[in-house]
């Protein structure tokens, strides 16, 4: 098993109700595996897309990206810079 | 050093800090945040961000920028909290030997900070209400606050 830190800003972080939350998944385990995850144990988060902008540990990364223990996952609204 | 200020951004010492002898071009991107009066005045936009990606976004942004103009020197802040109407909520400044590559750069970073920094901006509206920026799409009401 791992222990995945998941990270809400912005729209996301109003509709999950947190800034941050833990996941345990089996190994090995996806950015996917753990929105998955997030949705079932945080009913706001279901109105999230599909497929949101994700990050691991401070870097972009693609929903199929492998996510090992002690992660950072991070949740990204629609980015709005500049 | 951090990219991000919670204050007003001084364009004097960003020029300051990519200025040298040999650089004689000096290209400065100010963002400003903007007034829009048809949907209702915008008066402020309260800007967050997942703050230490953000500062290794900027510093690989930087980097990939500097490996491509090797002599230029380039600076940039980005604002956090309340930015109301007409300030600056990013300022780049890159300079190099001559204007072409000063301009190259600054266009560079302002085209890959839109694309990857993680930043949010909420609208603040002169009706009371407050909308989340979606640049792909229409902002999703959530005010009144």
């Amino acid at each position: 098993m791992s222990m995945v830190r998941v990270r809400f800003f912005a729209s996301y972080a109003e509709l999950a109700g947190c800034e941050t939350t833990a996941v345990d998944l089996p190994l090995p385990a996806t950015v996917e595996d753990v929105v998955r995850r997030v949705r079932e144990q945080l009913p706001g988060t279901r109105a999230l897309p599909e497929r949101p902008l994700t990050a691991v540990n401070l870097r972009h990364a693609r929903l199929d990206a492998p996510v090992v223990d002690g992660d950072e996952v991070a949740l990204l609204p629609p980015l709005a810079g500049g | 050093m951090s990219h991000l200020t919670r204050g007003p951004i001084s364009i004097d010492v960003l020029v300051r800090e990519v200025g040298g002898p040999e650089r004689g071009g000096t290209c400065v991107f100010l963002g400003t945040v903007r007034d829009a009066p048809g949907d209702g005045g915008v008066t402020g936009i309260e800007y967050s961000a997942y703050d230490a990606m953000a500062d290794a976004e900027f510093d690989r942004i930087l980097a990939e920028a500097t490996k491509r103009w090797p002599e230029s020197r380039i600076a940039l802040r980005h604002r956090l909290g309340l930015v109301e109407t007409e300030e600056a909520s990013i300022v780049i400044a890159a300079a190099a030997p001559h204007r072409a590559h000063a301009f190259d750069a600054c266009r560079y970073v302002v085209e890959e900070v839109k694309k990857r920094l993680p930043i949010w901006k909420k609208e603040l509206r002169a009706d009371g209400s407050a909308l989340w920026v979606d640049p792909h799409g229409r902002p999703a009401v959530v005010g009144p606050e």
